[in-house]
């Protein structure tokens, strides 16, 4: 299955600082995603990498660098209007529990898309059979396995039709068991042409879906490079001890 | 003539029951609704705005909301009511006239809003920050996540508390009598004391109480329905086509949906 996109643009974050008093989480990151590619961030817990995704939606706001989308600085548009390019998929599903999966979805297309009610429904029912879960569209999120609820937070930020995609850890609170589904429904999404950004550690998915695969530690990317580079000649010893203890 | 007679005819004389309930069905009821009603809807709205003012970043709204909520909380609703009903009593006159409702809505409206906005504030509070993120994160203003989002989560989440608390309210509405009320404006405690007063036999007052108990236990019931119906929502539909993933954690939604 291919799952088609709107124009995929391509993602710069450039020398990008960030410090929580006096804990500096970010200390000059830079990062490149290509027009339709996949990066993914592997690194240690700790490294800074889902702080890294939510300054590219500003989620949080860096205390310097810039973040750019088709070479163009996003730090001085409106944040919100931001978030609407620049989906983003969560370790935690954060759906909403009070509404039903169906809602889940319409909800910003109504609200932010401004679609009327039976759009709405449409755009939604399109999403969530394109991820499998047509039959679920009146259930609410509790009444979900894990798998099927990030599924389903996968189908409520592409029904936004976001340029970007930015996926923070979004199998690690899964049971190893319901994976297998969001990492398909994840390589399939690169496979269409979604610039990605795909916080994970998930190896085998780096390994075989990502274009690049940057390596964090400290609040700073050590090495980046094509995946076969760093799982097969990583040069950096931080990285060769991490892939040790990893793979 | 035996204690048990006395206590009998003191509180279950039925003549003097019969006797009270036209005036408590067709006055008493519905000023003690009229009261309540008024009072409840006031006080969730001045609830609501102190919730949020309670959890707001800036300190110009969040210590005056503290403030509010520490004087109105601390002090006793009988003294709040006559402090507002009389000290405010001139106001009034210019504003309604020698009524002494708007003052009584007034003060019970201020009384109830500082405990209604405890229990916003907490239910607003115990809704995951992941939610405000994950709202935040599909576009949504701060405000329109709070609105659509974790707003309606955290009322769910104490709906019985405020449900506690307008059963509060509907039985502090028996306190406006310090006011002083006409005939016609008497809530279903009044009409039942006046009663007791001339016959000196209690039983009016005895069913001015099964008065607010059906007002009071219904009540309760109703809304812990609500909560059940709201926690579970629809029952989940059948499994269909998921080869790729397990079926649903709770395979009985009614049979107790952790949040």
């Amino acid at each position: 299955m291919t799952i088609d996109t709107r124009t995929p643009v391509s993602l710069s974050v450039r020398d990008v600082h960030l410090s929580f008093g006096a804990n500096r989480v970010l200390r000059g990151v830079d990062l490149d995603v290509a027009r339709g590619a996949t990066a993914c961030v592997i690194g240690p817990s700790g490294s800074g990498k889902s702080t890294l995704l939510r300054t590219i939606n500003r989620l949080i706001e860096p205390d310097r660098g810039d973040v750019l989308l088709d070479g163009r600085s996003v730090l001085r548009d409106d944040p919100d209007a931001l978030r609407q390019r620049v989906g983003m998929v969560f370790q935690q599903f954060n759906l909403f529990p009070h509404m039903s999966v169906l809602r889940n979805i319409t909800l910003a297309l109504r609200r932010l898309r401004k679609l009327g009610e039976d759009e709405a429904v449409a755009v939604a029912r399109t999403h969530l059979e394109l991820v499998g879960l047509s039959a679920k569209a009146d259930a609410r999120p509790a009444h979900l396995s894990g798998g099927q609820q990030q599924r389903v937070a996968i189908a409520r930020a592409l029904a936004l039709q976001p340029q970007v995609m930015l996926f923070d850890e979004a199998t690690s609170a899964l049971d190893p068991e319901l994976v297998k589904g969001v990492l398909k429904l994840m390589a399939e999404l690169s496979a269409g042409g979604m610039t990605m950004v795909v916080v994970t550690h998930e190896m085998g998915f780096a390994r075989e879906v990502a274009d690049t695969v940057a390596f964090m530690d400290h609040g700073v990317v050590i090495e980046v490079g094509a995946p076969g580079a760093i799982f097969e000649q990583a040069r950096h010893p931080r990285l060769r001890r991490f892939l040790s203890q990893v793979l | 003539m035996d204690p048990l007679s006395t206590l009998w005819e003191t509180f279950f004389d039925w003549d003097s029951m019969r006797a009270a309930l036209p005036e408590m069905l067709t006055v008493g009821l519905p000023n003690t609704l009229i009261l309540a009603v008024s009072a409840a809807l006031l006080g969730s709205v001045l609830g609501m705005l102190l919730a949020i003012a309670g959890i707001s970043r800036t300190r110009w709204l969040r210590w005056p909301a503290r403030v509010y909520t520490d004087v109105f909380r601390g002090l006793p609703a009988a003294a709040t009511i006559l402090l507002i009903g009389v000290g405010l009593a001139p106001l009034g006159m210019q504003v309604w006239g020698p009524n002494p409702y708007p003052l009584g809505i007034l003060a019970l409206s201020l009384i109830a809003a500082a405990y209604i906005g405890e229990i916003f504030r907490s239910g607003i509070q115990s809704v995951e920050a992941a939610q405000l993120e994950g709202a935040r994160a599909l576009g949504f203003s701060w405000g329109e996540a709070m609105r659509l989002v974790i707003i309606p989560q955290g009322i769910r989440r104490v709906l019985p508390a405020w449900v506690n608390q307008l059963i509060a309210l509907i039985k502090d509405s028996s306190l406006v009598y310090f006011l002083g009320l006409v005939a016609s404006q008497r809530e279903l405690f009044r009409i039942g004391q006046d009663y007791a007063a001339t016959t000196g036999n209690e039983s009016a007052l005895l069913l001015a109480g099964l008065f607010y108990l059906t007002l009071t236990v219904p009540l309760t019931h109703v809304v812990n329905w609500i909560d059940r119906r709201l926690r579970h929502g629809r029952p989940a539909t059948a499994p269909v086509g998921d080869s790729d993933d397990l079926d649903p954690v709770l395979p009985d939604p009614r049979g107790g949906t952790p949040r």
